[in-house]
């Protein structure tokens, strides 16, 4: 034990380096980050880096960027949530529904948010009120009444078609530095993923709200010690995953123009890949929205660089376990070399 | 001048076992109060009515002359009573400030946000700290990168940062290194020197015994002893824990 009462440069200097712990596993994702794109850049000179491809990138990794956003705030909170990919898959058949009873536009995308929101009460509410054991089984369970809900509303067919405005926030690009020499068209919906990030980045990191989230997730015995009410907490994170969950449906059925009754099916486990590999812990407590961003990232650069090269989708998924096992196993390192040097 | 806190004539039982037996209970302002006893002699049970963990069966808690119902330990800890569990209740994953802070966070309006109020929270708790002489290799750390008194000292600052009048501490040094042991022991010392009253609930006597002021002792449900500290030795205690006349 030093004292630091009169903090030196030097001591300041740690100090602020001192938290940076988390950094530190963030900058080795950014590293794997960068080392995929310079891989991708000189197997595929002609293409890799061509403005199309990029935004097609960016566009793909939407859906499943957002999916894993809100399934970050729950594993923060150590839980899980399984319904998202059904949730998302809801949302989708819900809006094309609408779409097609010639709701407005507004309305049908209102109330294809409205089914996401709803499911994620329902598991917030399961856990919370109904005391079910664990998240797995609530959510086990919305899952595949979220998925029957939406082959029945469907009747198991895609329903095709949406109007433009609808089709935008998904599919269209919209021109930034407009009047500048250095115009750049950019994905509306990958737009929409970096503001929910920041959003997600300022609850959890900047108001008391998201402390106690982080302090559920680390201790819930010292959550409840403190006073925190944790059931509300909880139910919240639920609700913010389905919502997202009903927001990356909107954005894919504008991206697809249509709505069709499988889509999202195991997509809860991509959403889970990339929280893992963005750093968090299953376990609770642990994570960053920007280590989460970096991980959908790297899964969407994967897919992409090996559809680039022509590997087939099922050495695509055998690819995605490795760099699971990797991303987790180098966590592991970290946090061991942390607790030798403390 | 009435006690800080009076517990009179307290009665509680779980089913068919008397846990505790019309026990008086007082503690006055700037004293250390040592509460021994054996397992199950009623040392927790005591002090989770006083908290409000539990409630009564019979009897009265008096909190500065005025009597008082502790419905739950949110009430207990805003009337100023505050409780150091052994588990040390902290966030692992969060640092010092962010713990001491946990459930009572500083804000400020930032464009219609409510945003926590990062710098006001670290000079105060860092006052706080100081004030208490408590050290630590950095208040950003995660407390699980902090050694065990250094955990300690930290639980010991968040129960203590909003205007404590009494802590109660559950075995605060039991696992703790001797050196660690003797930092939270000159902490309870010190917190005494400011004017807050600390119950010290532990095994190892000799530690009671160098810092308590009062020594009360409870033998199955009953109060055996009540001894001021430069009245007590060693033996007169261990008698009245294992139930013989001292």
């Amino acid at each position: 034990m030093q004292l630091e009462q009169a903090p030196s440069i030097r001591t300041t200097i740690v100090r602020r380096l001192a938290p940076s712990y988390a950094a530190m596993g963030r900058f080795g994702l950014i590293l794997v980050m960068l080392l995929m794109m310079a891989v991708l850049t000189i197997l595929q000179p002609a293409y890799f880096l061509t403005r199309e491809n990029l935004t097609n990138i960016a566009r793909q990794i939407s859906s499943n960027s957002i999916l894993a956003l809100g399934e970050f705030a729950v594993i923060v909170t150590a839980g899980i949530d399984l319904s998202v990919g059904s949730v998302m898959g809801l949302s989708m058949i819900v809006l094309a529904l609408a779409v097609h009873a010639d709701w407005a536009a507004g309305m049908a995308v209102a109330v294809a948010l409205l089914a996401g929101l709803g499911v994620g009460l329902v598991n917030g509410l399961a856990l919370t009120r109904l005391h079910l054991p664990h998240p797995f089984i609530a959510t086990l369970a919305t899952l595949n009444i979220a998925r029957g809900a939406t082959y029945l509303l469907s009747g198991g067919v895609p329903i095709s078609g949406l109007p433009p405005i609808v089709r935008m926030w998904g599919a269209d690009d919209i021109t930034l530095l407009g009047g500048t020499s250095f115009p750049i068209d950019f994905p509306i919906s990958f737009l929409i993923v970096i503001a929910l990030y920041l959003a997600m980045w300022v609850l959890l990191t900047k108001t008391s709200t998201g402390r106690h989230i982080y302090a559920i997730g680390g201790s819930p015995k010292a959550a409840q010690y403190a006073g925190i009410n944790i059931p509300r907490n909880l139910a919240l994170v639920y609700v913010l995953s389905g919502g997202l969950a009903g927001i990356a449906g909107i954005l894919l059925a504008g991206r697809v123009n249509s709505g069709y009754p499988t889509a999202g099916t195991g997509a809860e486990l991509d959403a889970i890949a990339a929280v893992i590999i963005g750093g968090a812990s299953f376990f609770g407590g642990r994570g960053t929205a920007g280590g989460v961003f970096i991980g959908a990232i790297i899964m969407g650069l994967l897919r992409n660089g090996l559809n680039l090269m022509n590997v087939s989708v099922f050495w695509q998924q055998v690819m995605l376990g490795f760099i699971i096992l990797l991303a987790v196993y180098l966590d592991v390192l970290r946090r061991r070399a942390m607790r030798l040097e403390s | 001048m009435p006690a800080l806190v009076e517990m009179r004539q307290i009665t509680k039982t779980f089913g068919p076992v008397a846990a505790l037996n019309r026990v008086d209970f007082a503690v006055n302002a700037d004293e250390v109060v040592g509460l021994v006893g054996d397992n199950g002699a009623g040392k927790s049970t005591l002090m989770k009515i006083l908290t409000g963990v539990y409630q009564p069966d019979a009897g009265e808690i008096w909190l500065g002359g005025m009597r008082v119902h502790f419905h739950s330990p949110l009430e207990s800890r805003q009337r100023g009573i505050e409780m150091v569990y052994q588990d040390l209740g902290l966030a692992e994953n969060l640092s010092a400030i962010a713990n001491i802070f946990l459930g009572r966070e500083i804000t400020r309006r930032t464009g219609g946000l409510r945003l926590l109020s990062e710098g006001e929270m670290e000079r105060q708790g860092r006052q706080h700290l100081d004030g208490l002489q408590i050290s630590l290799p950095s208040v950003f750390f995660p407390v699980e990168r902090l050694s065990g008194g250094q955990r300690q000292s930290v639980a010991i600052a968040r129960a203590t940062a909003f205007r404590a009048q009494l802590v109660i501490m559950d075995e605060p040094a039991a696992s703790l290194a001797v050196s660690e042991a003797a930092k939270v022991l000159a902490l309870i010392t010190r917190l005494r020197e400011q004017g807050v009253a600390v119950v010290l609930i532990s095994h190892r006597l000799q530690d009671v015994l160098d810092v308590s002021d009062r020594i009360v002792v409870l033998n199955r449900g009953s109060k055996v002893g009540d001894l001021r500290r430069r009245d007590a030795t060693m033996g007169d205690v261990v008698g009245l824990i294992v139930g013989k006349s001292a």
